[in-house]
């Protein structure tokens, strides 16, 4: 498929899909994060950079053998690794036992929250969201430093140096 | 896209509905799904719809570059600035107990909405200059 358009269009419905998918597994902060981020400003940027760039995909000069072969492999071997994992719902698998159960019975006492998935993203865990909030603060810079130092400064008026 | 009425009507109806939304999500954090990072894309998905429609110069209009970089820092500083004052209050970083000491479960709540605001101002501001940005190189 050398249509980059319809590539986008079909990134952003496997996302959705997978959004439905997580709301099925009963992880709703999940979905949510996946629609919003996947589904939606995900697909929005990729547009932007077709409108940047091209709409058709170049036709590759050597001919997918090796990829082919990889890509093969490493499927392969992925869904072989899914064979030890233990099944669907099994409560004595490792998801279910290793984050330890108390922490839902201690949600409800310590924080008075009643969205577990909140109490442990923000307070039990509170040290790994901050690092999340940092990356995202560098991915950030990171792109406005990429995209706009390669690009003339122009000079705006009453742009006060308020803040280093 | 600026002669098509039906698109603009129907997005400035939507508009105060998306960030209202966005902003039940942040705050309802504790009750209902979503929190901080879920509401800050939504949040800038109400820019996006916006810039899209109207144009990049009204988004810039709205929320300045200047001011959308200094928001990305506030959230940053917000996050690990509670931290600091659970500290200064006699706890571990980040430990909201030390917020209100004769009611640590009171505590919690305020470190965590404090701490949800200030992920939703970092994740809404990169969006919303990562967008800019982007549809901004097009024409400069």
């Amino acid at each position: 498929m050398r249509g980059l358009f319809a590539a986008v269009m079909l990134m952003g419905i496997f996302s959705f899909l997978g959004a439905s998918w997580m709301l099925l597994l009963d992880a709703p902060d999940v979905a949510f994060t996946e629609a919003s981020v996947g589904a939606g400003i995900s697909t929005i940027l990729a547009l932007a950079t077709l409108a940047l760039t091209t709409r058709k995909a170049k036709v590759p000069v050597r001919r997918p053998a090796l990829p082919l072969l990889i890509v093969a492999v490493t499927g392969a071997a992925l869904v072989y690794g899914t064979l030890d994992m233990p099944h669907f719902g099994d409560p004595e698998a490792p998801a279910s036992n290793y984050p330890h159960p108390s922490y839902v019975e201690r949600t409800e006492h310590d924080i008075h929250v009643p969205n577990v998935v909140t109490a442990v993203l923000a307070s039990y865990r509170g040290y790994d969201t901050l690092g999340e909030t940092v990356v995202i603060f560098t991915a950030g810079i990171a792109v406005l430093a990429l995209l706009r130092g390669s690009r003339k400064r122009q000079p705006t008026g009453g742009g006060g140096e308020d803040a280093g | 896209m600026t002669d098509h009425t039906i698109l603009r009507v129907v997005s400035k109806l939507l508009l105060p509905y998306v960030l209202l939304f966005a902003l039940y999500v942040q705050f309802h954090g504790d009750y209902g799904p979503g929190g901080g990072f879920q509401a800050g894309v939504i949040f800038a998905a109400g820019f996006v719809l916006y810039g899209l429609i109207f144009g990049l110069t009204a988004v810039r209009r709205v929320a300045p570059a200047r001011m959308v970089e200094l928001v990305i820092a506030t959230g940053v500083l917000v996050y690990a600035g509670t931290g600091v004052v659970a500290m200064l209050m006699g706890g571990n970083f980040l430990d909201y107990d030390a917020l209100n000491p004769a009611h640590p479960s009171t505590g919690q709540h305020y470190g965590i909405l404090v701490v949800e605001l200030g992920v939703g101002m970092t994740v809404a501001a990169v969006m919303i200059a990562i967008y800019s940005t982007f549809a901004g190189r097009g024409r400069a």
